[in-house]
């Protein structure tokens, strides 16, 4: 049987397609590369934290690998991953479409992003960068020897990336919905993708340019930045956090559309509140911008920016609680299957509503000023971006495997993959807020004895090797006829 | 848990209160929510024979309550703590000044009395404290995990650190802002002694830095243009500090600690108005300790002399 994967078979049919399924498999296969190499990145820093002195390496190495591995895993893992690979994917057979309105866009838009990999890796090869992936200045412009200019085309490049495929989406569900399919009877996962997309598109620019003034101080040193060169470090922390909070939000909605159908499809039984699931991710796509401000708590910014920013982060929460009363309720009087994608979704929703809770420890102003800048917030964004975002790809990779390839993975290992991941997510990352409310500091290559007995480093291996063991065992899976419910009548179309 | 996090200061029990009551809210929110999905999961499971009529498909009132109910208690939390980071940003006026210099990798301290050490800091229980703190290079931020406070450091401009120690020991200090290759060894101790000790250790035979900021004065040419009688015009230093200055471009800024050295370092930058912008920069020929003592001795003279 001919598919989208076989009609032609040359590189160049793959490298130069504007067939958007085959561009999401190329996202597929280029995020997955970069998913690797941040989480041996990651893997090596908690080797070396095993214990409380220097082991495996030098403190600059350590600091170039947590920006790596920060770096990498958000611009070039989760803010791709969901819409890339599965809303390339999946937006134009969701509206009901042959193409995304602006299909060379979207092939421009994976080679804008290989090329932004290019300098990273260019980056990476010559020696890193050590500022950490928040750049902040002065560190970043006047101090530091690291190649910070590479890196910072890396991110400014695959930015371009974001906005093309955010553009391509917009346009797309606006104007090539086939007949019927209104606004009102969207998929909820297209509705994440919009709300995802109009963040992309109005956010992103700003980091650009940021990126344009650091590389501007650091060549030709301009003082925008560096006091002792007239400028405010202050500033760049605005223009940072004005894009990079939105991107939390860029990061995690997609994740909660993919959880939305997950549920609704194995509890098999039509969502509950629909306009209300919907209507969140909008609310949570307009208040994410802001909110910035809860960054800064102790930064210097004045009282009162500190007390706006403070309510309106409480408020941000309101919203993400709307959807997992919803998912909740989406449950009631459903005929529950737990495939594996489910128990991701049901994984994503434990971890999600822990990640969320902690946030409002770090939104009230007084005990954030105690837990900024400690392993609390470290967990914290782990239990969204990995608890959450992760397990989310991770369901929408088993959900939609079939349909992308025609074949079909072994069940009870994929089960088993489920609820190791859960387990050993919890293990690494739990002790982690305690660990940070006793004070321990992020981005510490040594730390105080008393700190060791929380941080082990094997708990996080564990849980990586077992996402890698995932991947590949999939790559092998048999060539079987897709038998899941509901997957079966659209696989004879996906070829095209 | 106390043995690793002592409440040393005063705001540290008040902000561990705060944390319980957050931590309660989101155990009862965790338990609600996995109680229904446990319940969903186990009744409704594929196969269970149970009445699947009528499920609820929309149920705005059910909305309307997980709206509001949330938003009520995000709201009581928000009023909680911006009232206690109010208070912790509080100064009390009689509160002990010590200068904090943070650099790459380590803090740089000096009392009033003119007494200085690096990477420890000594100071009196129940006694309020005031730490004036800037950073000779990049961003670091000072954090006392037992006080429950913490500040970012910078360059260029001071920032402070309001608290009360409360019970004598040693803890540690940290450096939160990551600032390089030894971020993680600029770490220190902060000693609290009972007052009177603290009185002695402090005292010494170096002179105080009010004493060091007027030999500066005198020794650096401040006083040839600074003095009334004074041919070439400058601006008078005396009753000063805490009042409004009008600037040539019609601007008003406060006479406080960053406008003094803003204005012994870059002179240029907000000239009062009615003088020329004639005053040579101090950049390169102070440090960041002597230009404290300047401020210092400057803020002392304005005050001291005061209507």
């Amino acid at each position: 049987m001919k598919s989208y994967l076989n009609k032609e078979t040359t590189l160049a049919s793959w490298l130069f397609t504007t067939d958007h399924k085959r561009i999401g498999v190329l996202y597929l296969l280029s995020i997955t590369f970069f998913f690797v190499l941040g989480g041996v990145a990651a893997t090596l820093m908690r080797l070396e934290l095993s214990t409380p002195t220097p082991e495996l390496m030098i403190a600059d190495n350590y600091n170039k690998l947590f920006t790596l591995h920060g770096t990498i895993m958000v611009w070039f893992f989760l803010i791709p991953s969901i819409p890339n690979v599965f809303g390339n994917f999946l937006l134009p057979l969701m509206l009901g479409t042959k193409e995304l309105a602006f299909p060379k866009l979207n092939l421009l838009s994976w080679w804008v992003y290989m090329g932004g990999a290019f300098f990273t890796l260019w980056a990476i090869v010559s020696g890193g960068v050590d500022t950490g992936w928040t750049f902040y200045t002065p560190y970043s412009t006047t101090y530091t020897n690291s190649h910070v200019i590479l890196m910072a085309a890396g991110i400014f490049v695959v930015g371009f990336s974001s906005v093309f495929t955010g553009i391509n989406f917009i346009v797309t569900i606006h104007s090539m919905r086939t007949p019927g399919m209104t606004w009102g009877r969207l998929p909820l996962f297209v509705w994440s993708l919009y709300a995802t997309s109009l963040i992309l598109v109005l956010a992103t620019p700003v980091l650009t340019i940021t990126l344009l003034l650091v590389a501007l101080e650091r060549l030709a040193g301009f003082g925008i930045f560096d006091p002792s060169l007239g400028g405010d470090p202050l500033l760049f922390q605005h223009l940072f956090w004005f894009y990079s909070h939105p991107a939390v939000y860029i990061m995690i909605l997609p994740g909660m559309g993919v959880v939305s159908e997950l549920i609704t499809c194995f509890a098999r039984r039509p969502p509950f509140g629909y306009k209300f699931i919907a209507g969140s991710s909008l609310a949570i796509a307009l208040l994410g911008f802001f909110v910035w401000g809860h960054h800064m708590f102790v930064s210097g910014q004045s009282l009162y920016a500190g007390l706006i920013f403070s309510f309106l982060s409480f408020l941000v929460a309101v919203p993400s609680a709307i959807k997992v009363f919803n998912w909740t309720a989406t449950l009631h009087k459903g005929r529950i299957r737990f495939s594996s994608p489910m128990l991701y979704a049901l994984g994503f929703i434990g971890l999600f509503t822990i990640g969320g809770l902690t946030g409002l420890f770090l939104a009230a102003l007084a005990v954030d000023v105690h837990l900024t800048d400690t392993y609390f917030v470290v967990a914290h964004f782990h239990y969204i971006m990995v608890g959450g975002m992760v397990m989310a790809y991770m369901g929408a990779l088993h959900f939609w495997w079939p349909k992308m390839t025609g074949r079909l993975y072994y069940e009870p290992l994929a089960k088993l993959s489920a609820l190791t991941i859960f387990a050993g997510f919890n293990l690494t990352f739990f002790p982690q807020f305690i660990l940070g409310y006793l004070g321990m500091p992020r981005r510490y290559h040594t730390y105080p004895e008393e700190f060791q007995y929380l941080g082990s480093g094997l708990l996080a291996s564990l849980a990586l090797s077992h996402l890698v063991a995932v991947e590949g065992r999939k790559v092998r899976g048999e060539s079987v006829a897709c038998r899941r419910t509901g997957v079966e009548d659209h696989l004879s179309t996906a070829g095209g | 848990m106390n043995d690793f996090l002592p409440q040393a200061s005063e705001i540290a029990s008040k902000v561990d209160a705060l944390a319980f009551a957050l931590l309660v809210v989101s155990l009862l929110f965790s338990l609600a929510i996995g109680a229904f999905l446990i319940f969903f999961l186990v009744r409704y499971r594929e196969g269970s024979d149970v009445d699947r009529t009528n499920p609820l498909i929309d149920r705005p009132s059910l909305e309307v309550v997980w709206i509001v109910v949330p938003t009520l208690i995000a709201g009581g939390l928000f009023f909680w703590s911006a009232d206690l980071y109010t208070e912790m940003l509080d100064t009390e006026e009689q509160a002990v000044e010590i200068f904090v210099l943070g650099k790459q990798w380590m803090w740089k301290v000096q009392h009033p009395s003119g007494k200085r050490e690096i990477n420890h800091l000594h100071l009196p229980a129940d006694t309020p404290v005031r730490l004036t703190m800037i950073s000779e290079d990049v961003i670091h931020s000072f954090f006392l995990p037992a006080f429950r406070v913490k500040r970012d450091v910078l360059p260029g401009r001071y920032h402070y650190l309001d608290f009360r120690p409360t019970k004598p020991g040693d803890y540690h200090i940290f450096c939160a802002e990551y600032c390089g290759s030894e971020h993680s060894q600029m770490r220190g101790t902060v000693t609290v002694m009972p007052p009177s000790e603290y009185e002695e250790w402090v005292s010494n035979s170096e002179a105080p830095s009010v004493a060091r900021g007027e030999t500066l004065f005198n020794t650096h040419g401040c006083r040839s243009c600074h003095r009334p009688d004074s041919p070439t015009p400058a601006p008078s230093l005396e009753y000063l500090f805490g009042k409004d200055v009008t600037l040539e471009d019609g601007r008003t800024v406060s006479v406080d600690e960053n406008y003094l050295r803003e204005s012994i370092l870059l002179p240029n930058e907000k000239v009062v108005a009615g003088f020329e912008p004639i005053m040579p920069t101090y950049q390169g020929t102070l440090t960041e300790e002597e230009v404290h003592s300047l401020v210092l001795y400057l803020k002392e003279r304005g005050k001291a002399a005061g209507p």
